[in-house]
């Protein structure tokens, strides 16, 4: 059951693994990883993805495919968080021989679904594995998370194409729009306009929501299919979002904290973290009271 | 001349869907010329057309074949493997996914289409891969076979389909093995080493040396990764000379690769017929085999320069 506290708890917790891992293994992708722990976190603890970690092939499952393979520590710490794997792994980031490898691969890590990380190929992964869970009937979904500077990969409007020709209702393309990529700003480098109306162009049933706001996220990801129409959502979101040294910074792409750098961050994401626990303890208090 | 090898794509998909096997195929809008809209009109819930999308079709057939299907992909030799390389490569071969690729329409005998056309680096790009598999069948019997071997056998898979007619050199029961060359004629004064369209012009190329009194062993090298060492060691071993053959660039092809091999392990004096370094251009398939040297009578010359 969906529960608003677990998955702020969830979120915490990932970002502070985010920043550790990365601090660890001394290099990856802090930026995009930071701006797609609430969509993560909502997907994994908000009563939205069907997952078994025990069983991480389990046929009923949903797939999820981290169609921007570069935020793989986002993903390695949901999927350590539910189970899939100990959390030591972590600090093995990037390291020889290590279970986690610096983008995503499948047959490495249990929990993740497919090898990504060259941009623009998970959609296309994302459009077969939901015409085939479609021909078999099945009540399966499959979620994608993509970057908008990803959008400037020409596959992923032949996707977009396919998706709504197929009609895979159970597809749902999630767009962690944090505006930025690794030369600056996505509108200076090749600019995407209005994303949500390019998706609609294409045949999609398509929505905006806070990529930060977790109930907003959770209504939208939760929601019954479109009937016949993929969805994608564009989720407005800030790069580096949870430490403010890095969030709006694109340089902070693909570089990582130091020691000192890590330490801070993780202070400032735990301090969030508890005020924000003592305001929804307060509102569920004051709650109780009108209601007593 | 026997039936193109491209002619057994359609078919054989039916055949193996027939018999039970979750085959699904994913085309980019070249059903008609790959005959994998003979495969759509018997079974339409498992034919996906991508449309002129070559990249999306590619990782399409991955997401089928990561949900247990066996995909195979369409469109021609040089859009299936040159265009969508990279999603070859990151997506197919990476995730070891059981992925078919058989394009059609590979090499010169594409014809009058034009070097635009004619796939001749296609053996090169897919051999590089890990995880990869590569076949390139002599006829369409082989190619029959070719795609069922594919379909059993899990993990990525390029075979070589040509367009144009081709002669039979295998008979319709002929059984394609992994790693397994076939010696079709024994020889003790040269090798002559063809996969491809290529095994026949061996052959009558070892026909034109034998009235020469030369001596030619011909092999079709019908599976270039896993390479038949052993089969290829054993028969140079003997003959102390080969000339390789094949319908591609003498650059990263069949060639290379048994070069690559026998250098380390048996060097002998090598001559490699191909296409050298060049781009093909229009014509018959017939003249552009003449054209580019690939012929029996070129063969057969370069086999008298090591004798």
């Amino acid at each position: 059951m969906y529960n608003r506290t677990r998955v702020c708890e969830q979120a915490v917790k990932i970002r502070l693994d985010i920043i550790t891992m990365l601090a660890a293994a001394g290099s990856g992708h802090p930026g995009g990883s930071l701006s797609a722990a609430d969509i993560v976190a909502t997907l994994y603890f908000g009563d939205v993805l069907n997952f078994d970690a025990k069983n991480p092939q389990d046929p009923a499952r949903d797939r999820f495919v981290l169609c921007k393979g570069h935020a793989a520590p986002v993903l390695y710490a949901a999927l350590a968080q539910a189970g899939y794997f100990d959390k030591k792994e972590l600090l093995n980031l990037r390291k020889l021989g290590a279970m986690l490898q610096g983008h995503p691969d499948a047959l490495k890590t249990p929990g993740v679904e497919v090898s990504t990380g060259s941009l623009g190929q998970g959609l296309s992964i994302a459009c077969g594995m939901a015409a085939a869970l479609k021909a078999a009937g099945g009540p399966q979904r499959v979620f994608t998370l993509l970057g908008d500077g990803e959008l400037q990969e020409g596959q992923v409007w032949e996707a977009a194409l396919f998706a709504p020709h197929y009609r895979l209702d159970n597809l749902v393309a999630i767009i962690d729009s944090n505006g930025l990529q690794i030369d600056g700003a996505c509108c200076d480098v090749m600019a995407l306009g209005d994303i949500a109306g390019k998706f609609r162009a294409f045949g999609w049933d398509a929505c905006e929501v806070d990529g930060h706001d977790i109930d907003a996220l959770h209504a939208v990801l939760s929601a019954a299919p479109c009937a016949d129409k993929p969805r994608a959502i564009i989720a407005h979101t800030e790069k580096g979002k949870g430490v403010s040294f890095m969030e709006g910074v694109a340089s902070w792409h693909g570089v990582t904290p130091c020691e000192k750098q890590a330490r801070e961050a993780c202070a400032e994401i735990e301090c969030a973290g508890n005020e924000a626990r003592d305001r929804a303890r307060d509102s569920v208090s004051s709650e109780g009271g009108h209601h007593g | 001349m026997g039936k193109a090898t491209r002619a057994a794509y359609g078919a054989t998909l039916i055949e193996l869907a027939d018999e039970g096997l979750p085959i699904t195929a994913v085309e980019a809008d070249l059903s008609g010329s790959t005959t994998l809209s003979k495969f759509g009109e018997r079974y339409p819930d498992r034919f996906y057309n991508a449309g002129i999308a070559e990249a999306n079709m590619t990782n399409v057939a991955a997401g089928l074949a990561l949900e247990g299907n066996i995909a195979f992909t369409g469109s021609f030799a040089i859009f299936g493997t040159g265009r969508a390389w990279e999603q070859v490569r990151n997506t197919v071969c990476y995730n070891d996914l059981n992925v078919k690729l058989a394009p059609t329409h590979a090499g010169v005998t594409v014809g009058p289409d034009g070097g635009s056309h004619q796939a001749l680096e296609d053996i090169a790009l897919m051999r590089v891969l890990p995880h990869m598999h590569v076949l390139v069948p002599a006829d369409f019997n082989a190619a029959r076979a070719a795609i069922r071997l594919a379909a059993a056998t899990p993990g990525p898979f390029y075979i070589r389909l040509g367009r144009a007619e081709v002669a039979e050199v295998h008979a319709s029961d002929f059984v394609f093995e992994l790693g397994r060359a076939y010696v079709l004629r024994e020889g003790t004064d040269v090798t002559l080493a063809a996969c491809g369209i290529e095994v026949a012009e061996a052959l009558k190329a070892a026909d034109l040396l034998a009235a020469d009194g030369i001596s030619a062993e011909v092999i079709d090298v019908a599976c270039i990764k896993p390479l038949d060492v052993e089969t290829l060691v054993a028969s140079v071993s003997k003959t102390g000379r080969i000339v390789t053959c094949e319908e591609h660039s003498v650059l990263g092809g069949m060639g290379s690769a048994i070069s690559e091999v026998l250098s380390e392990v048996c060097p002998v004096p090598t001559r490699r017929i191909g296409v050298a370094d060049t781009f093909g251009t229009s014509g018959s398939p017939a003249e552009l085999i003449e054209h580019f040297g690939l012929d029996a009578p070129s063969i057969a010359a370069a086999a008298r320069e090591l004798v």
